[in-house]
């Protein structure tokens, strides 16, 4: 893919550097309120600051942590239930209507509710993130199963193998690129669900603490390292999707 | 598409073996709710839940009947719906150009797609603290926010969408002389349709998940704001009816789309 190639691209760094460069002058010439735009070095000493004090580590695996127990989560269940509906067409004509509206609520929308019900700690943030996990893997999993071929399911029909044996050979080598696209989705849609988690269940540690308590105490300089924090692990977890998203393509290819 | 459920003459042993009578779909698709409304009252009946924890069914409807008597859904809807709109079409002012260029020019590509990437790493969420503080809690926030959602989609696709236009289409235009403008109409804009689709259905689907969290944190009026509310006041019925309206949105959102998609591609087909 062309997105390899920008790496080793220098016009791909011409533009942050430009910008990285005129914030640099303008807080250095006085240009802009010092309290809305920090200058590039104070970022810097919070970053430190913030990595010395021990509260980024602790952020993070807080953070971590939830998104990781949230993604397993909702992507069994929905690896469960993308599975029945797959191989039946009952459940899949039962269930699929009130799937289809689920999916449509916005999953923001369930935080009041969730935090009614199961408070602000852990197991609420939990449940969002799982939920938002979920959604990607059913269909996607559903998808991968109904596209199996009808002259491979015959053929394991003639050859006469078993049930296990039809999962293990037949549907899941069929159905996995499919549902690898789905856990990617789930990557990165479970870790939006951990921002909003974090956002709106406030309670316990988390990687957008800074974000938040620089928007609280006015301190521009923490909001922007908190927002690099945020870009860097997002970075990270598309790195990881795209990667898994380019196993599943080779395994595609292998079949 | 084919199923594993399908009979076929070589078979001699189903895969799944169990097969009642079938039912009409939509009788099976009413099952599942009904059910799960079922439960819901028996829970109550029970004393399983408290009405406070679990409002009764027939609380949350009264509720939207409430809502929608006395002008305030229609308020609170049209609040939203405005900022959703205006996010949209800032969305699609900046993505669509953004797409185009990148996609036409690969100098651009290799100057622009990084940054761009980058910056969508961050997800709106993480935008909101910076700009509460750069631009306030007014409605210039909600309709960025909401913008920087949509964009992200609409520029990818379309970028995509004229990066798979083979470049054969691109000689022909030239052989036959076509003007840009007469290139664009003729042959991206009729190209670009399915992923300009694409696009628009993910980036209608980001804003409305962007709407939600941006007014959840900072509004007086709209659907999120109506959410938040009823949370305070441990309303959970007035919760309740605001995800039943906020799901019924999308599902209408969605068939409106879909719609759409389906009149602008038979256009397109016929058009060749």
């Amino acid at each position: 893919m062309a997105t390899t190639r920008h790496h080793l691209d220098p016009r791909a760094w011409a533009l942050p550097a430009l910008l990285v460069g005129l914030w640099a002058l303008s807080s250095y010439l006085g240009w802009a309120n010092p309290d809305l735009l920090p200058s590039p070095l104070l970022v810097l000493d919070t970053a430190y600051a913030h990595w010395q004090s021990g509260e980024l580590t602790t952020g993070l695996q807080a953070s971590l942590i939830r998104d990781l127990s949230g993604f397993v989560a909702g992507s069994l269940v929905g690896f469960g239930l993308g599975a029945l509906l797959g191989v039946s067409r009952l459940a899949e004509n039962l269930v699929t209507p009130t799937f289809n509206t689920f999916k449509q609520i916005a999953f923001f929308a369930w935080i009041p509710l969730l935090s009614m019900w199961f408070g602000q700690g852990e197991l609420a943030k939990i449940i969002l993130i799982s939920m938002a996990a979920f959604i990607p893997v059913t269909l996607n999993t559903f998808e991968g199963i109904r596209s199996v071929s009808r002259e491979l399911a015959e053929v394991s029909q003639v050859l006469a193998l078993n049930r296990r044996q039809i999962w293990l050979k037949l549907i899941l080598p069929s159905a996995a690129p499919q549902i690898f696209t789905g856990l990617t989705l789930a990557l990165i849609y479970s870790w939006l669900a951990t921002i909003g988690a974090e956002y709106f269940l406030s309670a316990g540690a988390g990687v957008t603490n800074p974000m938040l308590d620089g928007r609280e105490q006015f301190d521009m300089a923490l909001v922007i390292y908190g927002m690099l924090v945020i870009a860097l692990l997002g970075a990270l977890f598309n790195a990881i999707a795209v990667h898994l998203e380019r196993r599943a393509q080779r395994w595609r290819s292998h079949l | 598409m084919t199923t594993l459920t399908s009979t076929s003459a070589l078979t001699s042993r189903p895969l799944w073996r169990w097969r009642p009578a079938p039912l009409p779909k939509v009788v099976l698709a009413f099952i599942l709710p009904i059910t799960l409304l079922a439960l819901w009252q028996l829970a109550l009946q029970q004393g399983w839940a408290s009405p406070h924890i679990l409002p009764p069914p027939q609380k949350v409807l009264q509720r939207l009947w409430a809502l929608a008597q006395s002008g305030d859904l229609s308020f609170h809807l049209l609040t939203s719906l405005t900022r959703v709109g205006w996010g949209f079409l800032f969305g699609l002012l900046i993505g669509i150009p953004l797409g185009v260029v990148m996609g036409l020019s690969r100098t651009a590509e290799s100057y622009l797609m990084p940054t761009f990437k980058a910056l969508s790493l961050i997800p709106p969420l993480g935008w909101i603290p910076l700009l509460i503080l750069l631009v306030g809690i007014e409605e210039a926030l909600k309709i960025i926010v909401i913008s920087k959602a949509v964009v992200t989609p609409i520029t990818l696709n379309i970028f995509k969408g004229i990066r798979i236009i083979p470049a054969g289409f691109f000689e022909v235009a030239k052989v036959n002389r076509l003007s840009g403008w007469q290139t664009f109409h003729r042959l991206i804009l009729p190209a670009t349709v399915p992923s300009l689709f694409t696009g628009v259905r993910y980036g209608l689907s980001n804003a409305w998940m962007a709407l939600v969290a941006v007014e959840l944190l900072a509004a007086s009026e709209g659907i999120g704001y109506l959410l938040v509310w009823g949370r305070q006041l441990f309303q959970l019925d007035l919760v309740m009816a605001c995800i039943v309206i906020i799901g019924l949105l999308g599902l209408s959102c969605d068939a409106l789309l879909a719609r759409t998609e389906q009149r602008l591609l038979n256009w397109r087909r016929s058009a060749y």
